[in-house]
């Protein structure tokens, strides 16, 4: 080995001083403070995407970081973004090589999104999602989420979504439909001011 | 100078789609896309059926982008279409895997002929144009279809989630929880304007006279539906119809419609045999990669 080898570190070297525990927590550390592009006041560890970190073996022996990330809706245009700031991000703490991967199955659900996400929002002025299923010890939702929703039409029978401003339960919705493919659009009957809703799914 | 040299100057050789000239810039480049063609087996017919619907859905949806009578459901009917597109994504990219040859899902959507495409003939009738001050077409029309089609989908989703193919029952559970969204917003929407004013009811009315004969084709029955049903890669479409119907009828039994009665005509879509309408969505759909073969931006 010569003399400028000696000095630079060879790739990894730092990273093997890590036990694959502890640069998994790095990475889930890391991953804490990656907004998502569409709602930067949630991390994407807020929101439930990321299923999974997890090191997989290759033949260099540091390992590869896989990150598992599953969609939120199914043309959200952030889904590309989203796999690349994390790959960036991850890789620029010096936790790489980075791989993400997708899982479709189980299909997200705004359940997975976390209680300090669910404040975040509300700060931020978006009303958090309802939960819409008790959660088993998995972390999965019992049953598919969506299957109590009924198909019926609904402009009678709305539970209010309180505002994210007055706390004021006497809201109306506008439309179900809003900025993003996540929200809709509400408004407060109490101060008047219109407002998101990050829709449960 | 002889035609094919003129031609040629529009369309240089070297064109072809994925090639790209050093010095040049791909989404400059000029020429003209050759059309692919699938090896249409049974499996990849099935998964086609239900992309090119979702493909061909949001491409109509699509055109109301500017045009909904109010900034709300301008931004509804544009966030369904975007879900659509996400779906047939996913449908496209797995018809493409299963069909073999090494397409993707771009090249399955700009790059097939009409022939091809296996879309319900619902999915690409055109929004009839009802005004100078609805340029996009009538609005009843568009949330009625909205309607049919997310109540068919919705059921469609919840079989198909038990597919014995792992990513096309992931796809499906995922979408399932968007078509429940869809269809809500849609049976609302049909709801208002039938027990609405006279002229919402006339017209919600008068949509239905004209979407109801695509229907029978959204429950025809054919050997594809037979083998996905026996192999347990999905519902025969069949298979939907009492739900269907029931769904159906519930919704307009509260707007004030009742069920048409059946017709016999049955569209052929499915079959790749489409309405004289189809050829020009296609047309706007395809130009950019027609055009500019394997542009990006």
């Amino acid at each position: 080995m010569n003399a400028a080898a000696a000095r630079q570190p060879a790739p990894g070297a730092v990273r093997a001083t890590r036990t694959r525990a502890q640069r998994e927590e790095a990475a889930w550390a890391v991953l804490d403070t990656v907004p998502d592009p569409e709602v930067p006041a949630l991390s994407l560890r807020d929101l439930g995407v990321v299923r999974d970190v997890l090191t997989r073996d290759d033949e260099g022996g540091v390992g590869v970081l896989e990150v598992v990330l599953t969609p939120t809706y199914s043309g959200c245009p952030a889904t590309e973004v989203i796999a690349r700031s994390v790959a960036a991000a991850l890789e620029e703490e010096g936790l790489g090589p980075v791989k993400v991967t997708q899982r479709l199955a189980p299909a997200w659900t705004t359940d997975w999104m976390s209680e300090s996400g669910r404040r975040k929002l509300r700060e931020y002025g978006i009303a958090p999602p309802e939960h819409l299923e008790p959660t088993g010890t998995d972390g999965r939702s019992r049953g598919a989420p969506g299957d109590a929703v009924p198909a019926r039409p609904i402009r009678l029978r709305l539970r209010p979504v309180a505002c994210p401003r007055c706390g004021s339960a006497e809201t109306e919705r506008l439309s179900a439909f809003g900025s993003t493919a996540c929200k809709a659009l509400h408004r407060c009957l109490a101060c008047r001011e219109p407002f998101e809703h990050f829709k449960p799914i | 100078m002889q035609p094919a040299s003129s031609l040629r100057s529009i369309a240089p050789e070297g064109a072809s789609p994925g090639r790209r000239d050093p010095g040049v810039e791909a989404s400059v480049r000029h020429g003209t896309a050759e059309s692919i063609r699938l090896n249409l087996t049974p499996p990849v017919r099935y998964v086609l059926r239900l992309a090119d619907t979702a493909l061909i859905h949001a491409q109509r949806l699509g055109e109301w982008c500017g045009h909904g009578p109010v900034i709300e459901e301008d931004i509804a009917l544009t966030n369904m279409a975007l879900d659509y597109v996400g779906q047939a994504r996913a449908l496209l990219t797995h018809a493409a895997r299963l069909e073999g040859q090494g397409f993707d899902e771009d090249q399955l959507a700009f790059l097939r002929d009409e022939g091809q495409f296996l879309n319900l003939t619902l999915a690409e009738q055109p929004m009839r144009k009802a005004s100078a001050h609805s340029p996009g077409g009538d609005f009843a029309d568009t949330m009625l279809r909205n309607f049919l089609l997310a109540a068919w989908f919705q059921l469609f989703w919840q079989k198909l989630a038990g597919s014995s193919d792992a990513e096309l029952a992931a796809i499906a559970g995922k979408a399932l929880k968007e078509a429940r969204y869809h269809l809500r917003h849609a049976g609302d929407w049909v709801v208002r304007l039938g027990d609405g004013t006279d002229e919402s009811a006339r017209r919600l009315g008068s949509a239905l006279e004209r979407a109801w004969p695509y229907t029978n084709e959204m429950f025809a029955r054919d050997a594809v539906d037979a083998e996905a049903e026996a192999s347990g890669l999905g519902p025969a479409r069949d298979s939907l119809a009492a739900d269907w119907q029931r769904e159906v009828a519930a919704v307009f039994a509260e707007a004030g419609l009742s069920l048409p009665p059946p017709t016999p005509f049955v569209s052929t879509g499915t079959l790749g045999r489409h309405s004289e309408h189809m050829g020009f969505i296609l047309a706007e759909m395809q130009s950019l990669q027609r055009m500019y073969p394997g542009g990006r931006w």
